[in-house]
């Protein structure tokens, strides 16, 4: 199912690459022992590395090193043992040094893969070009005076991992499930929190359109700095509209970073770059060549948790499950550990409805995080367990489930003070059956004279009877057998 | 390799350097003879050697991921002008 754009002289294909900046999950800073801890007064974080002081030496905090070859492990890339890093010269408020140590020819991380889970259940593999290490810039607030900006030095070389994916997404969908997959993965891996609306999670999109069919790459335009997968996508969606009506009214794209405006839904041009595109990169003299060894690469790789790819395999293994319920599941890992806790020893089909479409309709309705659940994992199993062993009906195990959801109370607790205990004495059903049908010897009649669908009525009045308690598979059984005629 | 006086402006620019109209002839004479001095070094056969970084063969030392460092935004901004609040100021940045 291609991704197509509709032009008056064909359909136009669109290219994207995506440039992410995840922020490093750790204490101290890339270069210096500040903290990175978020929402700090101002300038209380900052070392004078940070702050470019003159004769100030970075030192490499080995931590970060160690994050960014565990995500490179995530992403199956090519760990790089010996990489290099180099200054991009730019000018700008809050840049101290006048540069930002990065990694350029020599990245730390290679050329890697991630798989993404379309909805229609189908698998996409997009390629990684890289992944690189680098500082944060500080922060500029342009509202706070007529006529100043103020400068923020808090996340001034706070760790960051550029992630470069190659050129190989097709569709602002594509484009939004590869943001999904790739915040997953970090996630599971503990090396970036992926809370975009924080700024920990950044992305630039690179965007081109060629007409379809074609091999051709166009020149491309970046937008910059969009700070939700959502607005990711609707900024695609009108690059690519746009290069295609410039194209179509015989204009030329011209190469240049464009801002995202999600008010307008608009793509507009930066001023004027073209100086600032020379960064004059070179190797920091400061800083000699990172280098570890393979030991070193092998005992992250033993440290690496289940990721969501093997974890989803699984899922479909032992669990019957299907492609979209494993997909929903393994998405956080919060999620996965909740759904495995109510399926051990259970019907992990059950577990797996009860959990994606009770649990979660009922946290995303409050807007809850799973660990904040009013209804904990065991509870949820204990209630399954309840359906199984037929003391409550699915209907009622839904009534059980909303109390619980109001009171955090156990379902057994709940069954017990409200009485809810499904009747599966065939005694009692029996007799109220023989009630029902000694009360309506006109309705047992006709049933018997071969109006079979009498049998829901029935069944309605058996229900009313036993106050919706007596269970329905019996009931319909029970039934059949006393109305033979 | 020649630098003429267009590159040399823009050189200075980049770098922040206010160099006035009459530098730009003498300084690109002065930079392209620098230049034509460390090019000798294109005459050494490297075919040999591999790429280096630095001069030296001192290794990249490492640091703990440990808070030592911060906690002076006073000092941090002491020769800054004019800051406020904590914050250093800048004539405003029009995006």
């Amino acid at each position: 199912m291609s991704y197509l754009i509709k032009g008056d002289t064909g359909n136009w294909e669109v290219v994207i690459g995506l440039e992410v900046h995840a922020q490093v999950v750790s204490q101290a800073k890339l270069f210096s022992g500040a903290s990175v801890a978020f929402g700090a007064a101002p300038n209380t974080q900052v070392s004078c590395v940070d702050a470019g002081m003159p004769g100030m030496l970075p030192v490499i905090n080995g931590f970060c090193v160690a994050q960014a070859v565990k995500t490179g492990l995530g992403l199956k890339a090519r760990i790089n043992r010996h990489s290099v890093f180099a200054r991009k010269n730019y000018f700008y408020a809050d840049l101290p040094q006048g540069y930002q140590i990065s990694q350029y020819d020599q990245p730390i991380v290679g050329e890697g893969t991630i798989v993404l889970d379309m909805p229609d259940g189908s698998t996409r593999t997009i390629g990684i070009e890289r992944l690189h290490l680098e500082q944060d810039a500080g922060k500029s607030i342009h509202d706070m005076h007529p006529q100043k900006t103020f400068i923020d030095l808090n996340r001034s070389g706070v760790a960051l991992m550029e992630i470069v994916s190659k050129p190989d997404l097709r569709s602002p969908e594509e484009a939004g499930q590869y943001l999904r997959k790739l915040r997953s993965i970090l996630r599971y891996l503990g090396t970036c929190d992926g809370n975009m609306e924080e700024g920990s999670m950044r992305c630039d999109a690179n965007v081109s359109v060629r007409p379809a069919g074609s091999n051709e790459l166009r020149t491309r335009c970046e937008i910059k700095n969009v700070n939700s997968v959502r607005f990711v996508m609707q900024a695609i969606e009108h690059e690519a509209r746009r290069h295609v009506d410039v194209y179509e009214s015989g204009g030329t794209i011209v190469q240049e970073t464009r801002l995202y405006d999600s008010n307008r839904d608009e793509t507009r041009s930066m001023r004027s770059k073209e100086m600032a595109h020379d960064y004059r990169y070179f190797p920091d003299p400061d800083l000699p060549p990172l280098i570890f060894d393979q030991a070193f690469i092998d005992k992250i790789k033993a440290s690496l948790p289940e990721l969501p790819d093997d974890k989803k395999e699984r899922f479909i293994r032992d669990y019957a499950l299907s492609t979209y319920d494993a997909d929903v599941l393994v998405a956080e890992q919060e999620n996965a550990l909740y759904f495995e806790t109510v399926a051990k020893g259970r019907d992990a089909k059950l577990a797996a409805n009860w959990v994606i479409s009770n649990l979660f309709g009922m946290l995303n309705k409050q807007g809850v995080a799973i660990a904040d659940s009013p209804v904990k994992a065991k509870d949820l199993g204990a209630l399954i367990d309840l359906i199984a062993d037929n003391t409550l009906s699915g209907r009622m195990a839904k009534e059980v489930f909303e109390v619980m959801v109001e009171t955090g109370k156990a379902p057994a607790m709940i069954v017990e003070e409200r009485g809810l205990k499904q009747v599966t004495d065939t005694g009692a059903i029996d007799a109220a059956i023989d009630q029902i049908i000694a009360a309506n010897p006109d309705k047992v009649a006709e049933y018997r004279s071969g109006k079979d669908k009498l049998m829901g009525w029935f069944v309605g009045q058996l229900m009313k009877a036993t106050q919706g308690k007596a269970n329905p598979g019996l009931c319909g059984e029970l039934l059949k057998k006393k109305l033979a005629p | 390799m020649s630098l003429d006086k267009a590159t040399v402006r823009r050189i200075a620019t980049l770098a922040r350097i206010d160099v006035q109209e009459a530098e730009l002839e003498p300084l690109a004479g002065e930079l392209s003879a620098i230049l034509g001095w460390i090019e000798q070094l294109q005459e050494v056969d490297t075919s040999a050697v591999a790429p280096m970084t630095g001069g030296t063969d001192a290794a990249l030392p490492w640091r703990s991921d440990v808070v030592d460092d911060g906690g002076q935004p006073e000092k941090v901004v002491a020769n800054a002008p004019d800051p406020q609040d904590g914050f250093f100021t800048v004539p405003k940045v029009v995006e």
